[in-house]
Order: C-alpha cells, then sequence, then structure tokens
C-alpha cells in the first residue's frame, strides 16, 4: 500500500487583512501552519514592508546606509525610490527622527512627514513611531490625524500606550499595530484589552517583539509559532491576528552586519554577510508565522520574495 | 465543558408557578439568561409530569427555543412528553439530550424515542435495585445500559453516562466514587465516553451560602478527571471550568483570561 502522508487540519484561522487604498497589500487568511499549502488554504503571500525614516539613516551600518545615500535625506524621495525603483510593495516610515534622544521632532513634523509622503505614493503605508511609549501617544496620534482615512497600518501600540493609539486609529479609520514584550500571555492581553475598546480585532496585527539571528531570534521564532498554534489549534479568537516581524532594525544591529573582515575574518565578505543576515532572520520568522516583514536591503528582500516563490 | 443551564426546573417556584400558567415571561428570562452566562444547553425539568407531560414539554421547548439559539436538554421521566419536546425541537442550533434513561427496563422506551429523533440521550447508572454502591457498580451498570442502547441502534457517542451525584450532606462516601466513576466510564469505549453530572445535587440540603463552594469544587475535580459536560449554573462555575481549562493549558493565559 502506497505511503499517504497525514494531513493536519486546524478549527481556527488567522484573519485576513489589507493596508491601502490603490495599490493594495493582503495577508493572513491561512487555516494551516505556514507555508503547509499541502494541507489547507493559504490564500496569501507574506509581504515585505521597505523600511525609510522621518531622518537620515545617520545609525545605520555603512553597508546599508550607502544603498539609500542618494535618497535617504529626504523621506519623499526615498519613499518614491523605493516603490519605483525598488518595485517595493508597501512602505513602512519609521519616525525615529521623533524620539527625545535624536531629533526629538514634534508631532506636527511627524504628521507633515506622513502627509507628504502618502501624498508621493500609491502603495500602502506603515507608520511607526519611535518606540518611545510616552512620545509615541502624541507622535502617533498626530500622524493617525494625517493619514485619516488612508488604510494605514498604525503603530506599535503597546500596554504603555495603547488607548490613546488605539482611539486614534478608530477615529481617522486606520489599522493598528500592538507590540508586547517577547511574551505570549502579554501578547494575548494586549489584544484582549485593544479589543475591549471596542477595536475591532481583525484590524490588529500583531508584533511579538522582534530579535534578530543570533541575538535571540530562537525567543521570537519560539513566540510566533505558539501563538499562530493557539490561533489554529485552540481556535483562540484573541490571538488569530496576522503576525509582523520589524526585521531590518534587527538584524542590522547584529555584530555580523557590521564587523568587517579584518574583525571577522570567517564571517566572509560584509556585505554579502550583511544581507544573509537579514534574509535568514527575515526567511525564519516567516517560518515561524509572520506575514508582514518590514527590511532594509533590495538583495535581501529579493532573497526573501524569491524563498516565498519557492514555498508558494 | 459542556454547561447545561439548569435554572429552569419545576422544583424552583417561580419557574413552577410560570409553568402551570404557561406563562412565557419568567421561562424565557431565565433562558436568555443562562445563554449569555455561558451555558452551551437549556435543562427543561417539567418533573414526572404525568398529565399534561407532552403539552407542557412541547410548550417549554418552544418557549426557549424562541428566544434562545441553544439546543434543549429535555427532562422528564414521561415518554410521551419527550416524544411530544422533540417533534418541536429546532435541531439548527444541535441535537436535544433526553434526561435520561437508566438501566431500569422502564426507562428503556426512551431509548427508542431518541433513535427515532436522532437525539442524545443521558444515561443514569442506576438500575432497578437501588443506588450503586461504588464506581465499579456505576462502571457495571454503564457498560449494560451500553449494551442497550447497542441493542435499540444507537452510537454510544450519543450517550452521556451520569454517575449519579448524591448528596454531600448524607452521603460523604459517594462523592469520591463519583469522580472515580467520571474516568472509569471514559474508560469504557474508544473514543472515550462522554460523561455529564447533575452538579449541584452534592449542595443539596447544605447552608446556602457553602453551596457554591462545594460545588465549584467538586466540578474542578470532575473536569480534571475529563468530566464532558455538567447540568449547573453557568453563572456560578464559569470561572472554574476557565480556570481549569488554563491550568490544563487548552486556553492560553492571559490576565484578561475570565472576561473571554
Amino acid at each position: 500500500m502506497a505511503f499517504t502522508a497525514p494531513n493536519e487540519t486546524f478549527g481556527g484561522k488567522v484573519f485576513q487583512i489589507d493596508a491601502g487604498i490603490d495599490k493594495k497589500i493582503v495577508f493572513g487568511g491561512e487555516d494551516v501552519l505556514p507555508f503547509h499549502l499541502f494541507e489547507g488554504n493559504v490564500p496569501n503571500r507574506p509581504v515585505v514592508a521597505y523600511e525609510i525614516q522621518d531622518v537620515p539613516p545617520e545609525d545605520w551600518p555603512e553597508t546599508i546606509k550607502k544603498v539609500y545615500e542618494v535618497v535617504s535625506g529626504d523621506p519623499v524621495t526615498w519613499a518614491k525610490y523605493c516603490q519605483d525603483k525598488l518595485n517595493a510593495k508597501a512602505i513602512a516610515l519609521r519616525l525615529i527622527g521623533t524620539h527625545p534622544d535624536r531629533q526629538n521632532r514634534s508631532p506636527e513634523d511627524a504628521a507633515k512627514t506622513v502627509k507628504d509622503v502618502l501624498a508621493a505614493i500609491s502603495i500602502p503605508l506603515i507608520i511607526l513611531g519611535s518606540n518611545h511609549v510616552e512620545k509615541d501617544a502624541a507622535i502617533l496620534l498626530a500622524a493617525a490625524e494625517a493619514a485619516k482615512d488612508k488604510n494605514c497600518f498604525l503603530g506599535k501600540a503597546q500596554e504603555e500606550n495603547y488607548k490613546t493609539i488605539a482611539a486614534a486609529c478608530m477615529a481617522n479609520n486606520l489599522k493598528l499595530i500592538a507590540m508586547s514584550q517577547l511574551d505570549i500571555n502579554l501578547s494575548k492581553q494586549l489584544n484582549i484589552l485593544i479589543t475591549q475598546m471596542g477595536f475591532e480585532k481583525e484590524n490588529l496585527v500583531t508584533d511579538p517583539m522582534c530579535s534578530g539571528l543570533g541575538y535571540g531570534l530562537d525567543y521570537t521564532y519560539s513566540v510566533m509559532e505558539r501563538i499562530r498554534l493557539a490561533a489554529l489549534t485552540q481556535n483562540d479568537a484573541t490571538m488569530q491576528m496576522p503576525m509582523l516581524a520589524d526585521v531590518g532594525m534587527n538584524a542590522w544591529k547584529a555584530k555580523e552586519a557590521i564587523a568587517t573582515e579584518a574583525e571577522l575574518p570567517i564571517g566572509g565578505v560584509l556585505e554579502q554577510r550583511a544581507i544573509a543576515w537579514e534574509a535568514v532572520t527575515a526567511t525564519a520568522l516567516m517560518i515561524a508565522g509572520s506575514e508582514i516583514l518590514i527590511m532594509r536591503h533590495p538583495e535581501a528582500v529579493k532573497a526573501v520574495e524569491k524563498f516565498i516563490d519557492e514555498l508558494m | 465543558m459542556l454547561i447545561i443551564g439548569e435554572k429552569l426546573s419545576i422544583i424552583a417556584k417561580r419557574v413552577r408557578e410560570a409553568m402551570m400558567k404557561f406563562d412565557k415571561g419568567p421561562i424565557q428570562e431565565i433562558a436568555v439568561r443562562q445563554w449569555k452566562e455561558g451555558s452551551g444547553m437549556i435543562d427543561a425539568n417539567i418533573g414526572p409530569a404525568e398529565d399534561g407531560g407532552e403539552k407542557m414539554m412541547e410548550w417549554m421547548v418552544t418557549t426557549i427555543q424562541e428566544v434562545v439559539p441553544l439546543p434543549v436538554c429535555l427532562d422528564t421521566t414521561n415518554v410521551k412528553a419527550i416524544e411530544a419536546g422533540l417533534k418541536v425541537h429546532n435541531g439548527e442550533w444541535g441535537r436535544p439530550l433526553i434526561n435520561s434513561t437508566s438501566n431500569d427496563p422502564e426507562r428503556f422506551p426512551i431509548m427508542e424515542v431518541a433513535v427515532k429523533y436522532q437525539a442524545q440521550l443521558i444515561g443514569l447508572t442506576v438500575g432497578k435495585g437501588g443506588l450503586p454502591a461504588d464506581a465499579e457498580e456505576r462502571a457495571g451498570i454503564a457498560s449494560e445500559i451500553m449494551a442497550r442502547a447497542m441493542e435499540y441502534g444507537m452510537p454510544v457517542e450519543d450517550l452521556y453516562l451520569d454517575p449519579l451525584v448524591l448528596q454531600m450532606a448524607t452521603t460523604q462516601d459517594q462523592a469520591l466514587k463519583v469522580i472515580q466513576s467520571v474516568k472509569m466510564f471514559q474508560e469504557l469505549n474508544d473514543p472515550p465516553m462522554k460523561t455529564v453530572v447533575g452538579l449541584s445535587n452534592i449542595s443539596n440540603g447544605m447552608p446556602k451560602p457553602l453551596r457554591h463552594i462545594m460545588n465549584k469544587h467538586l466540578l474542578t475535580l470532575l473536569y480534571y478527571e475529563g468530566l464532558t459536560a455538567a447540568i449547573a449554573d453557568a453563572a456560578e462555575v464559569n470561572e472554574t471550568v476557565k480556570t481549569v481549562d488554563v491550568i490544563m493549558g487548552r486556553i492560553l493565559y492571559a490576565h484578561s483570561y475570565l472576561e473571554m
């Protein structure tokens, strides 16, 4: 008798979510583990968004900084470059310049940047604060108003500031990214608190907090995997949101993405090594279940898209 | 855990009066409350109902299902009343459950009715000769009920075995035997047999302030052993069920788990 591979099917399903107006992105919607197309429905591919900033990326390592050297002085030029030259499917605008320890830009500055970028692109926008919980509440509120009805993602709402940010999303008809600190129970709790405010759970994306290869990737992987299993096997509606992996900022923090050939002789050519570091971090987290990834290097994005092509 | 809302019982004065007057108001109010509180099925206990049982059960089933999208547990010894209730039962939200048959030949006709209407059935593990002494005796009776059900053409998956919870205040030694029975019953079949208890019977005769404590702790132990369903007050046992679900890893913990 021929061998028949066992098929695992589940009661639960990940919510499908979209962003954008003209050129939409759609992800989530699967009722099986990542890429298990042979067991059920995987209606959408994971989506990669290109990361840009409101201020020049002075703190980015040289290898990635030089890719955007000509365009990164201005977020609008940068966004258009990603859309037109790199064929980006989405842009993730990080308002890092609003951080009090950086340029401490104001909510008005942030709102203007958001407006300008939105006016310049036709692909969906993900608007991110600087991860400073107090400042983000004010910044993201202003950013939300600037992005009203544009079907953007706004984030990241955390335990300390979710009320303001979720309310801003609801008032301006946007979608929300909720981030908790690498803990599945806290992640569930935050989703519950946000939905108890009247926020639609179908408009939420979960960020269980990303870490780069070699710097805690295994923790993120494990939390994502368990969130997805709770969504599918326990049909837990508070855990069925698609998941975000904020890959670029973490991968490019790794020593391996920065150290020169002289400093790390066994690591090979720096540029290839750094790109591989970002690509491997991203592919690992897609296998763990993330459907939306924020990345930096075009070559790493290419590698990830090729990986998705091969698996889907 | 399936909670079968216990509040629509002829034993309760308000319910009895409403039933006597065919007054839908209180019946529907209690049914809706139990549904909102988390019951997955509503028990309609009309007692032995020797006179007018058919009309009464028919009225109860339709009255409940007019306002609550749940199946009904038809609770009476009157076979004709059960059949009348099954005829009008709306299966859209699940199959009805009959409470109950036992190993007493007088209760076998209920099996015929259950098969005819494809209803699920509670098998109370008592025989004609009085109450069972221990878990082994209950399991013996359970096997006989299962064999009888198969004779009538009923899948044992449709049978819920009830070990018969007795009063703590009068028969303390029986409580542990009930817990053991729930475990033993499951071993009588693969997949495991379904089990059910009339939970609050344990605290009958106890001072009222103590009753909920006894009910909840017994349920914790029974649920740990694999109990499928309980005829109980959902508002009273919700916390217990959710907390055991979390402890057993069936639900992912979050600080707000009780609110979900």
